[in-house]
C-alpha cells in the first residue's frame, strides 16, 4: 500500500513538472494583463491578437508547407529507395544504412551548418533550402520504417504474381504496398514530426524572411515574450491533443524502435 | 535483370545522399582543415584547446552529462510504475506523458522563462508563502531544467519500451525460485532494459550536449556552451573555417560517446536509433 | 484498420489545407517584385512595412538581426541578397570601406529634404557626402533604471555599474562594442580605443563584474520587457528602448552618465548585393515620408531626423532625454569609428573570452 502510494505521488510530481509550465501559458493566454504574474480579468484579445499577427500567421502557413511538402517528398523518395535497399546484395545495404544513419546520429547543429555551407556555394538560402534540408533529415525516418517491413514481405509471393502475368507496378500495388503501408504512413507521421519541432536546422539553412514557427518563436524571444505567444501555444497545445486523440496514435513502440 | 530494376529505385536517393548528406561534410571538413586561402590547417581543430573553446566544451559536456543522468533518474522508476499499473487503458497513460514533447520545442522553453524569471510565476507564489526567491533564470542550472524538460520523452520512451517487452511470467518464475525483489530487479528487469537506457542516453545526451537555443534563451548571455559558440561563429563573427572546426570536432564528440555507450550495450540493438 | 484509414484522412485533409494556403500567399504575391530588407529587430512599424506593400505592389522580404556585427556576418556570408540594409554608423563606415555600399543620388529623392540638416551634418563623420546612407535614427547609450531602488545620481556615473552590491541587478547590452564601451570610459580611455592593453583592462573589469555576480543577464531586445518587469534595477541601453521601457512603467528613468557616452546614428543603405535599387530608393523615399516617419518614430521611440516628427512632438516628449538627446548630451557622447579587420577580431575574441568567463 506504501509503495502504491509513493509510486502515484512520483506520478503526479512529474505530471506537475510536465504540465505546469503548459498550463502557465494557458492560464496566462486568457489574462486580461501583460503581467506575467497579476491577473487582470478574462480577455480574448491575445487570441484575436494571435489570429491578426501577420508575423504568426505567415511562420504557421510556411510551417505547414515545410512540413507537409517535406514530408510528402521524403516519404516518397524513402519508400523507393527502401524497395531498392531490399533488393541489394548485402555490401551495398550496409553502405546505404551507414549513409542513412548520418543525418540521424549527428548533431542537428552540425547538419544545419553543413547544409549552410553547400547551399551557400550554389543557391540563395531561402523557403526552398529549408524545404530540402528537412527533406533530408526527413528520409532516414521513412527508410528506417519501411525497411523492416519490406524485410518481412515474402519475396516469392510478387515474383508468383510476376510469372502470373501481372505488371511489376501491378504486382507491387497488390503484393508489396499492402504490407508495408503501415510502414510508409508512420515513416510520413514522423517525418511531419520531426519537421514540425526542427528548430536548428531551419535556423541555419533559411533565408531571408522565411520562418517557421520555431525560428520566430526564437527572434521573438530574444525581444521579450509577447502575451500573443501564449494565446498561441494554448491553440497548438489543443490542436495537438485533438489530432493525437483523433488519430489514436498513441506513441506504441514503433515510435521509439525508430527513434 | 527484375532485380537491377528494383535496385534501381533508389537511385534518388542514392543522389540525395551525395548532394546533401555527404557533399555538406565534405565542406565542413573543407573549411575546418583550410584556412582563408585555401592551404591545409590544423589550427582551427587544435582551437578547441583555446580557453574560451575548452571552457564552453567542458560546459557542454557537464550539463550535457547532468542532464541525462537527470533524465535517466526521473523516467526509470516512472517507466517502471507506468508498466506496473493494472489499468486498462496504460496507453493513454503513456501518451499523457508523452503529449509535451508534441508542443513546439520553443514554447517548451518559452514556459520555462516565464516561470523562472526573477518576477516569474515561480518567485511570486514562493513570495506569496513568504518563502524566499530562487533565483536560476539566467544560470547553468535553468538551462539544465530547460534541457531536462526538453528532453525527458526521449529517456522515458525507450525505457517504457524495453520494460513492456519484459514478460510477467520471467518475473513470477524468479519470484517462484525465492528470488526477492532486489534480485529481480538487479538479475532480470535492470538487465532486460539495458538497452532502453542506452538509447535514452544517447537520445538525451546529444542534443543537450550540442544545443544552442536553450542556453540562449534561458541563460541570459551567461552560459555559453559550444553551441552557441559554433553559432556566434557562423552568424556573428564571420569565422566559417573556425566554426567548422569546431563542428568537426563536436562531430567527433558525437560519435565518441556513441562508440562508448556502445560498448556497454552488450546486445548490439540498444542505440540503433534506427 | 479503420484507424489507419482515419488517419490517412487525417493526413489528406491537413495537406489539402497546407497546400490551399500555399496558393492563398503566393497568389498575395502578384508583382512578383520583391525587396529584401535586413534591419534590426523591433525597429519598423511592421504597418509600414504592409503600407509600402500595398502602395507599391511590390513584396517586402524582411529580415531582422541583433547586432551590428551578426547584420556584417548575414550580408558578407552572401546567401541572401539584401537589397537594403539599416545598420549603425560604424558598421556602415566599415561596409563603406571596404566597397560594399553602393554610391546613390539621395539628394535626388523627393522626401530627402525632410531631413534635418543638423542630424545629416552629425552623419558626416561616416558619410562625408551623404552618398552612402540615409539617416533612419539617433540616440545614446545610457543608463535605464528604477526610481525606487536607484537614486538619479547613482545613475550619473558609470561606476555604478561596477558597485558589487547591485548583485544580480544589471543588464548589459549582449553586443560587443556597447558593453565595452562604458568599461573603455570608467578607466578614462574614449570609446573608439582599440589599444590591446586597454581593451584588457576594460574586459578585466567587464569580468570582475561577471564575478561579482552583478550581471543579471545579457540583453539586447529583451532589456525593455525585462526592466518593466522590474526584474532588475540598472540596464544598460539604448535611448529608445528606454523611452519605450519608461512609457510602460513609470518608475523607469533614463540617464546618459555624466563621463560620457556613445551617440549612434542608424542608417539605411544599399549594399553592392541589391538586385532592383529603383526599388530599394523607393522603400527609402518612403521611409522619409512625413507621417511613414512619425509612425516609425511612435513604434520604435528613438529621436528622428526627420524634422517634422521633432517640430510636432508634444514638449515633454521634446525634452525626454531617452527620445532627443538634448545639445549637452550630444556634446559629451562620442560616435563609434570602424574597425579593422584586425581589431575587429581582437574584439570578437576578448568577446567570446568574456561570455565564457
Amino acid at each position: 500500500m506504501l509503495k502504491k502510494c509513493a509510486s502515484r505521488i512520483y506520478m503526479v510530481l512529474i505530471f506537475a513538472f510536465l504540465y505546469l509550465p503548459i498550463i502557465v501559458l494557458i492560464a496566462l493566454s486568457f489574462n486580461d494583463s501583460r503581467s506575467k504574474v497579476k491577473w487582470g480579468g478574462f480577455t480574448l484579445r491575445w487570441y484575436t491578437g494571435c489570429f491578426q499577427d501577420e508575423k504568426i500567421m505567415t511562420a504557421f502557413v510556411t510551417t505547414l508547407q515545410v512540413t507537409f511538402l517535406s514530408a510528402i517528398i521524403s516519404t516518397l523518395i524513402g519508400t523507393l529507395a527502401a524497395l531498392g535497399i531490399a533488393a541489394m546484395k548485402k555490401r551495398h545495404q550496409t553502405i546505404y544504412l551507414g549513409a542513412t544513419n548520418i543525418p540521424l546520429l549527428n548533431a542537428d547543429i552540425v547538419t544545419g551548418i553543413s547544409m549552410m555551407l553547400l547551399f551557400v556555394k550554389f543557391i540563395d538560402l531561402g523557403f526552398v533550402t529549408v524545404l530540402l534540408a528537412h527533406i533530408t533529415f526527413s528520409i532516414p525516418y521513412v527508410i528506417l520504417n519501411v525497411l523492416p517491413k519490406m524485410k518481412q514481405t515474402n519475396r516469392s509471393t510478387y515474383e508468383a504474381a510476376l510469372d502470373l502475368g501481372a505488371t511489376p507496378l501491378y504486382a507491387f500495388y497488390k503484393v508489396t504496398w499492402p504490407e508495408i503501408r503501415p510502414g510508409v504512413f508512420s515513416g510520413f507521421m514522423m517525418a511531419v514530426t520531426m519537421s514540425l519541432d526542427d528548430f536548428s536546422i531551419t535556423y541555419f539553412t533559411k533565408g531571408a524572411g522565411v520562418n517557421t514557427l520555431s525560428t520566430m518563436l526564437y527572434t521573438e524571444l530574444r525581444k521579450g515574450i509577447k502575451p500573443e505567444l501564449y494565446a498561441l501555444s494554448t491553440i497548438l497545445f489543443f490542436a495537438v491533443l485533438l489530432i493525437l486523440l483523433a488519430g489514436n496514435v498513441y506513441p506504441g513502440k514503433k515510435r521509439v524502435a525508430a527513434k | 535483370m527484375r532485380k537491377f530494376k528494383q535496385q534501381f529505385l533508389a537511385g534518388p536517393y542514392l543522389i540525395w545522399i551525395i548532394g546533401f548528406i555527404l557533399l555538406p561534410l565534405i565542406m565542413i571538413l573543407y573549411y575546418a582543415f583550410t584556412n582563408g586561402d585555401g592551404s591545409f590547417t590544423l589550427s582551427y581543430i587544435t582551437a578547441i584547446a583555446d580557453e574560451t573553446n575548452r571552457k564552453a566544451m567542458g560546459l557542454s559536456l557537464r550539463l550535457g552529462i547532468i542532464c541525462t543522468i537527470v533524465c535517466l533518474v526521473l523516467s526509470y522508476p516512472l517507466a517502471m510504475i507506468l508498466n506496473n499499473m493494472k489499468i486498462k487503458n496504460q496507453g493513454l497513460v503513456v501518451f499523457i506523458f508523452m503529449l509535451p514533447m508534441w508542443m513546439n520545442f520553443m514554447l517548451r522553453i518559452l514556459a520555462w522563462k516565464l516561470l523562472l524569471s526573477k518576477n516569474g510565476v515561480i518567485n511570486s507564489i514562493l513570495t506569496g508563502f513568504g518563502l524566499s526567491r530562487i533565483n536560476i533564470i539566467n544560470t547553468p542550472t535553468a538551462v539544465v531544467l530547460g534541457m531536462v524538460y526538453d528532453f525527458l520523452p526521449f529517456m522515458l520512451l525507450p525505457i517504457y519500451n524495453s520494460m513492456t517487452r519484459i514478460r510477467k511470467d520471467w518475473i513470477e518464475a524468479a519470484r517462484d525460485l525465492g528470488a526477492g525483489n532486489v534480485t529481480i530487479f538487479l538479475k532480470i528487469i535492470l538487465p532486460l532494459t539495458v538497452s532502453g537506457i542506452i538509447s535514452g542516453i544517447v537520445m538525451v545526451f546529444v542534443p543537450s550536449l550540442t544545443s544552442f537555443a536553450i542556453s540562449q534563451v534561458l541563460g541570459g548571455g551567461h552560459v555559453l556552451l559550444i553551441g552557441n559558440v559554433i553559432e556566434q561563429d557562423f552568424m556573428q563573427g564571420m569565422q566559417w573555417n573556425a566554426g567548422s572546426g569546431l563542428s568537426f570536432v563536436l562531430m567527433i564528440f558525437v560519435i565518441a560517446s556513441m562508440t562508448i555507450v556502445n560498448i556497454f550495450d552488450k546486445e548490439g540493438e540498444g542505440t540503433s536509433i534506427c | 484498420m479503420k484507424k489507419r484509414i482515419f488517419s490517412a484522412l487525417l493526413i489528406s485533409a491537413l495537406a489539402v489545407s497546407a497546400l490551399t494556403a500555399c496558393g492563398g500567399s503566393s497568389s498575395a504575391k502578384k508583382s512578383g517584385q520583391t525587396l529584401t530588407v535586413l534591419n534590426y529587430g523591433k525597429y519598423i512599424d511592421e504597418s509600414v512595412v504592409k503600407q509600402f506593400e500595398k502602395e507599391t505592389g511590390i513584396t517586402v522580404k524582411y529580415e531582422e538581426y541583433e547586432s551590428p556585427e551578426e547584420m556584417y556576418t548575414k550580408y558578407k556570408a552572401g546567401s541572401i541578397n539584401y537589397d537594403v540594409i539599416c545598420s549603425s554608423e560604424y558598421m556602415v563606415e566599415r561596409l563603406i570601406n571596404e566597397g560594399e555600399v553602393l554610391e546613390e543620388d539621395y539628394d535626388a529623392m523627393d522626401n530627402y529634404k525632410n531631413l534635418d540638416p543638423t542630424i545629416l551634418d552629425m552623419s558626416a563623420s561616416y558619410d562625408k557626402n551623404h552618398t552612402y546612407s540615409v539617416p533612419y535614427f539617433y540616440g545614446t547609450l545610457g543608463l535605464l533604471y528604477n526610481k525606487t531602488t536607484i537614486d538619479a545620481k547613482t545613475v550619473s556615473s558609470w561606476n555604478c555599474l561596477w558597485d558589487p552590491t547591485y548583485e544580480d541587478e544589471i543588464i548589459m547590452e549582449n553586443s560587443v562594442r556597447d558593453t565595452f564601451a562604458p568599461a573603455l570610459i570608467s578607466k578614462g580611455y574614449s570609446l573608439n580605443d582599440t589599444d590591446e592593453n586597454h581593451l584588457r583592462e576594460a574586459l578585466d573589469i567587464l569580468k570582475k563584474q561577471k564575478d561579482d555576480k552583478i550581471v543579471y543577464a545579457y540583453y539586447v531586445d529583451e532589456t525593455a520587457d525585462a526592466m518593466i518587469g522590474e526584474e532588475a534595477s540598472i540596464a544598460l541601453c539604448y535611448s529608445g528602448e528606454a523611452a519605450l521601457a519608461m512609457a510602460e512603467n513609470d518608475n523607469l528613468d533614463y540617464s546618459v552618465p555624466k563621463e560620457g557616452s556613445n551617440l549612434w546614428i542608424d542608417s539605411w543603405f544599399i549594399p553592392k548585393s541589391c538586385t532592383n535599387q529603383t526599388n530599394a530608393l523607393k522603400f527609402l523615399n518612403f521611409l522619409c515620408k512625413d507621417d511613414i516617419a512619425e509612425k516609425n518614430f511612435e513604434y520604435v521611440q528613438y529621436a528622428s531626423p526627420i524634422t517634422s516628427v521633432v517640430e510636432n512632438q508634444d514638449a515633454d516628449v521634446k525634452n525626454n532625454e531617452a527620445i532627443n538627446p538634448s545639445s549637452d548630451t550630444i556634446k559629451r557622447c562620442e560616435i563609434y569609428k570602424a574597425l579593422s579587420d584586425d581589431d575587429s577580431a581582437k574584439y570578437t575574441k576578448l568577446w567570446q573570452e568574456l561570455l565564457s568567463y
